[in-house]
């Protein structure tokens, strides 16, 4: 040992360094996180060009120059087009979506109705809150009156036909009450489908198991447009002669199964995280096995899955804009819709309905995936390290 | 234990031994889930092929060879509506694999960057990088193909008024027109040239491996690859006599004439694909990157490797399996998304298909046609992922 050669022993004291940038203040944070290095220099400088090139165009063309009130096209047309705005005018033609709001919300549902949607998203609101807050009590009934009891009357209230109720049919749904509507639906049946399809897949029994496997990866090797396709043309042809089936809930079906093929898959990789003693825990205390599904494993299985479940629900949310390609008018196809309307035909008209829809979607989409990362921290358990 | 052992099961088994033994419970409950399938598999068959009946609609794949008779504005392969429905179908489902193609490769630069973006010191770069992610991961694919379809590439002149671009291109809004490059003799020089380069540069690659396992000597081989795999098409297309002329799109009183034409719906669709999953494939690269652990990198400069040394040949390797698999699916999710084409009337599979369908009346048999199509590319891939993820696994005690 002692005979190693030593390469290298530096024999002189290196240069004291400049003090610390003081990294309190507002220059050394500028220093620190964005002028770190000649690179970050440049990214800067960049990142401020960009931002400089785009960002006043767009909230002039957004905001500024935006037309905010008016009866029809000619609001938002420049003068050569036959409007009155001056011929250098581009702006948003928020007018449009003004006067369309309602539409955009519940369709063509008959005016003197409207109440009844609107009843309906007061009654979701009054029993969603509270189930989202995690301080309230009896989260059992709250579940029991949103998913069972909720449903039922929703149905009766929107439908009509019943107690003195006008009757509404689905053709003249529309807007974000669809939207909306399908999204519930559809998480409200891939839940419990999806853990079923989950736990026939982690079956002992062969025959189910296959079953299971069959469907799962079927629905999630091809693409929603062909499941609604499907479940378009070829529901009426699966059923005897003379039954028909409605197109809105044809639609149902089909996101239904696709979401809940995919739940199966996030629920499976819950379960497949549940250690083997868990499992054996439950057998060894004489549990069935329900009770140890129900008992032991769910409550386990599906706290570590929910970032993936809230993932699920937001892409099912998305997922239901694709309706409006097989014909129904959800949020994005009412707007669509509102393109060929002689009233408010103008070259800035479906630029800005389709962002407003955009901004709707990303409301939602955004707000869960919030929430999903507030219950995460508020379950979490201090099983991580 | 010889305790337990010795006790004779009793010799006729009542009805509720049969109940609780999970075994005989096993098999009855999967004998009743395989008959109901049986009865209600029986029960569609037997209500499809009487609606069948009586919509006077023939079974079989035998429309296939029918003439099509429509049109579709951009194939690969050569096609007029003369061509069979087989034929339409199939330049359907070749537009869907280019776009899916071309799409993968943007999507993946893009996610790169914004995904490396959100993770950079520059406050600013990561900023703006979150907003891109939190934008386009958050609103459906289908109003992004709107979007570019109707907002941007609807907002581009009229034909007459064209932009004109380098190159003798025009953009408008029936597309870009650009100069459609003919192949004269000798061009079949170039694609082997490519492939030969491929091939040799793979076999140095592997070469340099082998020699640096064996002696610790580098090679350049990455800039050798590329020399040949750029250089060697280029030495052939000059020695088979630069066997090029260019097709120009001539700006006629309405029309432009000649030259090749990139459909809007084409690009819409695309970029749409593109930008969405660019911001999933963010994420997956963040996460990857995030997963591993910071020891890494120390060890890795502790030993004396440079900062771009780590990155190479520390973090990324071990990045990329975390990264792979969730990356794939996101391939896999664009090519399934490219069916959002037929929306704007881009023709690819689904597109072609509902009108094959629509006009022929053959619901179950074009259904089929997209399961089987959809499928058999979920299934190679999975394969390849299965394979890909035993030779990355890591290798444990």
């Amino acid at each position: 040992m002692s005979t190693q050669e030593i390469g290298f022993v530096r024999a002189d004291l290196l240069p004291p360094r400049p003090a610390p940038q003081r990294s309190g203040s507002a220059i050394g944070w500028i220093r620190a996180n964005l002028l770190a290095t000649p690179m970050d220099v440049v990214l800067t400088v960049l990142a401020v060009a960009l931002l400089l090139w785009s960002v006043p165009g767009m909230l002039s063309w957004l905001f500024f120059e935006a037309v905010w009130s008016g009866e029809n096209r000619e609001a938002c047309l420049t003068m050569a087009q036959g409007g009155v705005q001056p011929d250098s005018w581009n702006g948003a033609c928020w007018a449009f979506v003004g006067d369309r709001f309602q539409q955009f919300m519940f369709g063509r549902y008959p005016i003197e109705e409207r109440w009844r949607p609107i009843l309906v998203t007061v009654m979701f609101i009054g029993l969603l809150a509270p189930i989202l807050t995690p301080r309230l009590p009896y989260k059992g009934w709250n579940a029991l009156a949103l998913f069972v009891v909720f449903p039922i009357l929703a149905f009766f209230l929107l439908h009509g036909g019943t107690f003195g109720l006008e009757r509404v049919e689905t053709p003249l749904w529309g807007g974000l009450m669809v939207t909306l509507i399908l999204s519930f639906v559809g998480i409200a049946v891939s839940l419990p489908v999806g853990i079923l399809l989950a736990l026939g897949r982690k079956s002992d029994l062969p025959v189910i198991r296959l079953f299971c496997v069959t469907f799962i990866e079927v629905i999630r090797g091809v693409p929603l447009i062909t499941v609604l396709f499907m479940a378009n043309v070829m529901l009426p042809l699966f059923l005897p002669t003379g039954w028909t089936i409605d197109n809105f809930l044809r639609a149902l079906v089909g996101v239904a199964l696709f979401a809940s093929a995919y739940m199966a898959e996030v629920v499976r990789g819950g379960l497949q995280a549940i250690p083997k003693g868990q499992y054996e825990g439950a057998d060894s205390l004489g549990l069935s096995y329900w009770q140890k599904i129900r008992l032991i494993i769910m409550p386990q299985a599906l706290k570590l899955v929910i970032p993936g479940i809230v993932n699920t629900f937001i892409g099912l949310f998305k997922d239901t804009s694709l309706v409006s390609i097989i014909g129904m008018f959800d949020l994005l196809g009412i707007v669509r819709l509102n393109f060929t309307d002689t009233d408010w035909i103008t070259p800035v008209t479906p630029i800005t309905g389709l962002i407003f829809a955009g901004f709707i979607f990303w409301l939602f989409c955004f707000g869960m995936s919030r929430y999903s990362a507030f219950m995460e921290s508020h379950l979490e358990t201090g099983h991580k390290r | 234990m010889t305790d337990h052992a010795v006790t004779a099961p009793p010799a006729g088994r009542t009805l509720a031994s049969y109940i609780y033994d999970p075994k005989f419970r096993g098999l009855f409950f999967q004998a009743l889930t395989l008959a109901i399938v049986l009865i209600v598999g029986w029960w569609i068959f037997d209500n499809t092929t009487e609606n069948l009946r009586r919509a006077n609609t023939a079974s079989g794949y035998g429309f296939l060879s029918g003439r099509a008779g429509f049109d579709i504005g951009q194939t690969l392969i050569p096609y007029t509506s003369d061509s069979t429905y087989g034929r339409a179908i199939l330049v359907g489902f070749l537009n869907t694999l280019l776009v899916a193609f071309l799409g993968i490769i943007t999507a993946t630069i893009i996610g790169f960057i914004i995904g490396i973006g959100r993770l950079s010191h520059n406050w600013l770069i990561a900023k703006l990088c979150t907003v891109y992610v939190e934008i386009f991961r958050n609103i459906p694919v289908l109003l992004i193909i709107f979007f570019w379809y109707k907002g941007v590439l609807g907002a581009l002149p009229q034909v007459r008024e064209s932009l004109e671009l380098p190159f003798s291109s025009y953009l408008n809004n029936r597309g870009l027109a650009f100069p459609k490059p003919i192949w004269g003799d000798g061009a079949i020089l170039i694609p082997i040239a490519l492939v030969i380069g491929i091939v040799a540069a793979l076999a140095i690659a592997r070469w340099a491996k082998a020699r640096q396992a064996a002696t610790g000597q580098q090679f350049r081989t990455v800039s050798t690859g590329l020399a040949l795999i750029v250089g060697l098409p280029v030495l052939a297309f000059f020695l088979a006599g630069m066997p090029l002329t260019f097709d120009y799109p001539v700006a006629g009183r309405f029309n432009l004439t000649g030259g090749g034409n990139i459909a809007p719906e084409f690009v819409a669709l695309y970029l749409a694909l593109s930008f969405y999953t660019a911001s999933f494939i963010a994420e997956t690269i963040r996460a990857g990157i995030k997963g591993v652990p910071k020891g890494q990198s120390e060890a890795a400069g502790a030993l004396g490797l440079q900062p771009s040394k780590i990155t190479r040949l520390v973090v990324v390797p071990q990045a990329l399996r975390i990264i792979i698999p969730p990356l794939t699916s996101q391939y896999l999710n664009l090519t399934k998304n490219s069916s959002l084409g037929v929306a704007v009337g881009f023709p690819e599979l689904v597109s072609t298909g509902g009108t094959t369908m629509n006009q022929t009346g053959q619901a179950v048999e074009v259904v089929s046609i997209w399961l089987v199509v959809y499928l058999s590319i979920s299934i190679a891939t999975s394969l390849f992922m299965n394979w890909f993820n035993a030779k990355m696994a890591l290798v444990e005690r």
